[in-house]
């Protein structure tokens, strides 16, 4: 009753294929969107804005970036974290190196540069498949962190290999509380989630699903393999290397190496596959439960200790959290293998009669 | 000889020995992935549990084949386990889905392995010294490692066992037949479960030997669970479904390696063992996308 396209008539072509075709969905997106502008930067305290929901999108926009090419060109990568590295690390040099440039125009360029690393270890997708290109793509990881720890131009020389990113100054306007850092964010994942949104449904997008489904058939019909491949490559590179670039400026803080290990490879994978595996909203559920998921296991931890009166060692506290972590990834793929995204798309089918029984 | 030849042979054999050692852990994820097409990211867990566990024991005093014997007990049971509570809920669900649930199943691993033992690392100790060897190094002035030959013949013990298993036991036909075929498996009656089981308690034996192996070499600590990620390239190159070419995979991987360490580091300033295996096994899979030894897949519209 209450999630009902019924009586929404569309007269032209372009309401009927308009991003969101149902006025409900529309309504809920724009108060989403002011919620989101408005109200959290109001009522979020620090602590909230800069080590949860800034992060949170972030990840949620490396998410976006695997999910196209995983979930959605179906090449499995091993390597997010490389990419992020490189789109950190390059936004950095360019602020440095053409101050002139400015932040977006820098991460912008970044993110071209992390999508160039990607087709070239994109490059082995067009013959190999399933786990040996997962493996492929650990090369990339590894590679990656290499060279930027090895070769000091891209660490500016610093000794320590950890560097202070720059400030954020857009216009000669300075982005320096957390909330203005998260304001910077939430506009960039903005627009980048929605370009995604109109991606998919574009040409290119129709064309990585059919790759994802088959390729061989896909090639039949006439779909150029080597370049969708490569091309979904380059935007998920692209994505990740955003992604990067604002993990370090408005994250972290720092650029370095070590932010972006193996780990957070697979962080970045267990978030599409929690969140749902070729879905955008998946990207965003899944990174909300990966960042939230270990703050809360830290707030019940000390809730219990409290409770029971035991001092819990704080080793077998962080084992503890990474065996419930574990269980939980586990349980998750065993009560709904397609996410979190599913749930939700079950839920608008059940608010399509409720209350009524059919 | 000249001093150049004889240390190139010396950097050779050293590598190969040591890619057996890499192949010793990769024999675990090929195991697996053969009879059920999972890719077990917790063969490294599986390793440094099990070398923990053991190490543990004989720490608190237990004699060492009752060590050896309970650990393997339990790496049999944690088999058992993982395919019951893992892997049966999981039947039909994509492979990725699968590799994920193993990355879980990591998680658990590390965690309950430092949890019950404790994070300190331990030196492991086998009887067999790990120096280089007194009359080759006399007559030849090689120096090659007694240890490192003691793990290549238990390598070569442990596939010639499992060879024997494979071929000439009941199970072990079951084995290959439920590798070939799910279903035609199922048809002529073999319980697939029952097998799978079978397949993750023979990797958790794999593990043990390998984590005692690299126990040895490395000491038993954590960073054991990152040995998984040097036998990863092995798989590249010999094939995800093969025992032959774990071995054959593990030793290209070794020579190429320690050979590159040792002629091609200095050039970069070194540090490029992190990855220069991969780059070895991305070349091999131009030529030959599905390794040495692994399976021709001929896609069919």
């Amino acid at each position: 009753m209450l999630y009902r396209e019924a009586g929404q008539f569309k007269s032209t072509y372009a309401q009927d294929q308009q991003i969101f075709p149902i006025r409900q969905d529309r309504i809920a997106i724009a108060l989403l969107l002011v919620f989101a502008f408005v109200a959290v930067p109001l009522i979020g305290d620090q602590y909230w804005l800069s080590a949860l929901i800034t992060p949170f999108l972030i990840f949620a926009l490396a998410a976006l970036g695997l999910n196209i090419l995983t979930g959605y060109a179906g090449q499995l990568s091993l390597g997010t974290a490389a990419f992020m590295a490189v789109g950190a690390f390059m936004t950095y040099n360019f602020v440095l190196r053409l101050p002139w440039l400015g932040i977006i125009p820098s991460m912008i360029l970044a993110g071209l540069c992390a999508a160039a690393v990607g087709i070239v270890f994109g490059l082995p997708s067009l013959r190999i498949k399933g786990f040996y290109l997962a493996v492929a793509t650990l090369a990339c990881q590894f590679f990656v962190l290499w060279a930027l720890q090895r070769f000091p131009w891209f660490t500016n020389h610093s000794s320590s290999g950890v560097i202070t990113a720059q400030q954020i100054v857009i216009f000669g306007v300075a982005f320096d509380t957390p909330a203005e850092k998260y304001l910077f964010t939430l506009a960039v994942v903005v627009v980048m989630a929605l370009l995604a949104k109109n991606l998919m449904r574009s040409e290119t997008g129709r064309a990585f699903m059919a790759v994802r489904d088959m390729d061989v058939a896909a090639s039949v019909v006439g779909i150029p393999m080597m370049q969708t491949k490569l091309l979904a490559f380059a935007i998920s590179s692209f994505y990740c290397g955003v992604a990067g670039a604002l993990h370090a400026f408005c994250y972290l803080g720092t650029v370095e190496p070590e932010a972006y290990t193996l780990d957070l490879s697979f962080r970045i994978l267990f978030m599409i596959i929690i969140g749902g595996v070729g879905s955008i909203l998946g990207s965003f559920l899944g990174a909300a439960f990966i960042t939230l998921f270990p703050i809360f296991l830290n707030i019940a931890s000390g809730w219990l200790s409290h409770a029971l009166g035991v001092e819990f060692s704080h080793a077998a506290v962080s084992n503890l959290e990474l065996i419930i972590f574990g269980g939980l990834i586990i349980f998750f793929l065993i009560a709904e293998p397609n996410g979190l995204a599913r749930l939700w798309q079950i839920t608008k089918e059940k608010l399509r009669l409720w209350p009524f029984p059919h | 000889m000249p001093i150049e030849v004889i240390f190139f042979f010396e950097v050779l054999v050293g590598g190969l020995l040591a890619g057996v050692m890499y192949a010793l852990v990769a024999l675990g994820f090929v195991l697996i992935y053969k009879a059920s097409g999972v890719f077990n990211f917790a063969q490294g867990a599986m390793v440094f549990f099990a070398a923990l566990t053991f190490v543990s024991l004989t720490e608190r005093g237990w004699n060492f084949w009752l060590a050896l014997v309970i650990t393997l007990a339990v790496m049999v049971v944690l088999g058992l386990v993982t395919e019951r509570v893992v892997l049966r809920p999981l039947v039909n669900q994509p492979q990725i889905t699968l590799f994920m649930a193993t990355i879980g199943l990591t998680f658990v691993l590390e965690g309950l392995s430092q949890l019950i033992w404790g994070s300190q690392p331990h030196g492991l100790e086998l009887g067999i010294p790990d120096i280089p060897m007194e009359w080759l190094s006399q007559k030849w002035n090689i120096n090659i490692s007694q240890f490192d030959l003691f793990a290549a013949f238990v390598a070569g013990l442990l596939v010639a066992v499992l060879a024997v298993f494979f071929q000439k036991t009941r199970i072990g036909r079951a084995l290959r037949a439920v590798a070939d075929d799910h279903q035609a498996a199922l048809a002529v009656g073999i319980p697939l479960q029952h097998i799978w089981a079978i397949v993750w308690a023979v990797a958790g034996f794999v593990a043990l030997v390998a984590g005692l192996m690299w126990g040895v070499r490395n000491g038993v600590q954590f960073a054991l669970t990152f040995v998984a990620l040097k036998a990863l390239p092995v798989l590249l190159i010999g094939g995800f479904e093969s025992i032959p070419g774990a071995i054959i995979g593990g030793l290209i991987i070794g020579a190429t390696e320690k050979l590159a360490e040792v002629y091609v580091g200095p050039m970069f300033g070194g540090g490029i063992e992190s990855w220069f295996a991969y780059v070895v096994a991305l070349l091999f899979l131009l030529v030959r996308p599905e390794g040495l030894f692994g399976e021709k897949h001929i896609d069919r519209v």
